[in-house]
């Protein structure tokens, strides 16, 4: 089989990446595999899926293409080539397009639940209310993760998963005394 | 060149021996070869590696190496300096990724120059940190057999340490910040690594892809040679890092869907062995004839034929062998790790006859 891309070489990597229920082949020489990041140590074509997602979500150019990060200097039409962002200030930027792409990506979840960075974590609690809201959002935004959870822990519990369902509880309870201590 | 860190006391990988993802220990060993988590992490203050300059990255680098060297006994390895040769053993080792190695990203960005490193868990090789990869930390733990839990655990520790020396990138509504928004959240990855020459040899991977694709998680190739796994080894990884708590993605993983797998493949097992004894024994036996007999061997028949071999010793098919001799042959028969046994470059040919040769060798005493 010739490969896909360049339909010179020889297809010599072969990936079917399951994402939502779609299967996407893959068939490519070494070379244009390369290229694109994939093959070996289970790197996804996740800039590829990115870049699928882009186009689809946003369409292909619209308002935001000339929209430029202020700390970096990327622009969203650079981000829709690459599927990557230049630093942690994108996010803020392009936070309207990027939201409904995240979402996509993963499954309709639209916030963080888990880890919180435990030194940033320390420090804030020496700090006061001002640097929890940095961590975990505004008052809003904690509650909608808590109900999140709630939900989690429901069908957790409805599904009989008793061990996700108790982790689900630590995770609530950790987030409740993070209230308490942080207010 | 590959030298262990200044002042640590240790030496680098024995690259003759075998690495933790095919020490064939732990829990389901028989179907889970090793079980990984990758976390990804970025620095607050600084670009990302897509958008970093030369400089940029070696200023990153540099502080990561500093707050890594205080995590343990580790092996440090200047990537960008590194021969090729030496890339190329660290890919095959599982150590870090062929994107690292060749230091390019997505879009073309970067290159082999790119100021990049990696730092090595010694002696064992289950902790190993990519820095400047896509992202500007990649922490991976490795462990034999289902133990994701431990992996998490592990990786966690070395998370917690390295924020001490760091200020990682974090946003309340997305959590980690990753250079690719696919990773964001926990910037957590699952994957578990199977060998599944049953349900390979009965046709009913599809099953497994059916399972994984009900809880939207990736089934691949190990080596990336393709949905016709080289060697029949599968890895399954999660796909959504944002919106599950990392407690709640290794439960789904470890005790709902890799459980199914491995009773998929342990009934196939027991079909091959019931009822299709004749054919599998003679497949097994054809299998192990080959290895010990053959004269010029590529990489993928090899692999193929170990994984026979690995069944048949598993299902009792072949007569009683060491399984974890078996495995390394996985890691040795690659290209860079036959050439390091040689000592020195061979050709294509040239590897063909020395990978039938270390089979013959190695397998002498089996069946």
């Amino acid at each position: 089989m010739k490969c896909s891309e360049c339909g010179e070489r020889e297809a010599t990597i072969h990936e079917t990446v399951i994402i939502n229920g779609k299967s996407i082949e893959k068939h490519l020489c070494e070379d244009c595999a390369a290229k694109a990041g994939l093959g070996g140590q289970g790197h996804l074509p996740m800039h590829e899926l990115v870049a699928t997602f882009v186009k689809s979500v946003a369409g292909s150019e619209g308002a935001g293409a000339a929209l430029t990060c202020s700390v970096c200097g990327l622009t969203y039409a650079r981000f829709k080539q690459t599927g990557l962002l230049g630093c942690a200030s994108c996010y803020r930027t392009f936070e309207e397009k990027l939201g409904p792409l995240i979402e996509r990506a993963h499954e309709g979840a639209t916030h963080h639940v888990g880890k919180i960075p435990r030194g940033a974590l320390e420090r804030s609690r020496q700090g006061g209310p001002d640097r929890l809201e940095t961590l975990l959002g505004s008052s809003k935004e904690r509650e909608e993760r808590l109900s999140a959870l709630r939900r989690q822990l429901a069908s957790a519990v409805a599904a009989e998963h008793y061990e996700q369902a108790a982790s689900l509880r630590d995770e609530i309870r950790k987030l409740d005394e993070l209230e308490r201590g942080g207010a | 060149m590959v030298g262990p860190v200044e002042g640590s006391g240790s030496s680098g990988p024995s690259y003759f021996s075998a690495t933790e993802w095919l020490r064939g220990e732990g829990r389901s060993a028989d179907v889970v070869m090793s079980s990984r988590v990758r976390l990804a992490r970025n620095l607050a203050a600084h670009r990302f590696v897509p958008q970093a300059d030369r400089q940029q990255r070696a200023q990153v680098l540099a502080l990561c190496r500093r707050a890594i060297e205080r995590v343990g006994p580790m092996m440090w390895v200047d990537v960008h300096n590194a021969p090729e040769y030496e890339r190329q053993l660290l890919v095959e080792r599982q150590l870090m990724s062929r994107q690292h190695a060749r230091g390019k990203l997505a879009g073309g960005i970067g290159g082999p120059e790119e100021p990049r490193g990696l730092a090595v868990g010694l002696p064992d090789e289950r902790l190993a940190i990519m820095v400047n990869e896509e992202d500007h930390l990649r922490v991976q733990v490795i462990r034999s057999g289902l133990a994701l839990g431990e992996a998490l655990a592990a990786a966690d520790s070395v998370d917690d340490a390295l924020e001490r020396a760091l200020e990682y990138a974090f946003s309340p509504r997305f959590g980690y910040l990753t250079a690719c928004p696919t990773n964001v959240g926990t910037g957590a990855r699952f994957s578990v690594m199977l060998h599944l020459p049953g349900l390979k040899l009965l046709s009913e991977i599809d099953k497994v892809r059916r399972a994984a694709e009900d809880m939207s998680l990736a089934v691949r190739g190990f080596f990336g040679e393709g949905s016709e796994a080289v060697g029949d080894l599968f890895q399954i990884s999660n796909q959504t890092t944002l919106g599950k708590t990392e407690q709640v993605l290794l439960h789904e993983m470890e005790s709902e869907i890799i459980p199914r797998v491995i009773d998929y493949e342990r009934h196939a097992r027991r079909v091959l062995v019931e009822k299709r004894k004749a054919t599998s024994t003679d497949r097994v036996y054809r299998a192990l004839g080959t290895l010990q007999n053959a004269r010029l061997m590529s990489t993928e028949e090899a692999m193929e034929l170990l994984s026979l071999v690995r069944l048949g010793v598993l299902t009792q098919l072949l007569p009683a062998a060491d399984i974890k001799k078996i495995n390394a042959l996985f890691l040795f028969v690659q290209q860079a790790h036959l050439q390091h046994q040689s000592g020195k470059e061979l050709t294509q040919h040239e590897r063909r006859t020395a990978r039938a040769t270390l089979l013959r060798e190695r397998l002498a005493d089996v069946g």
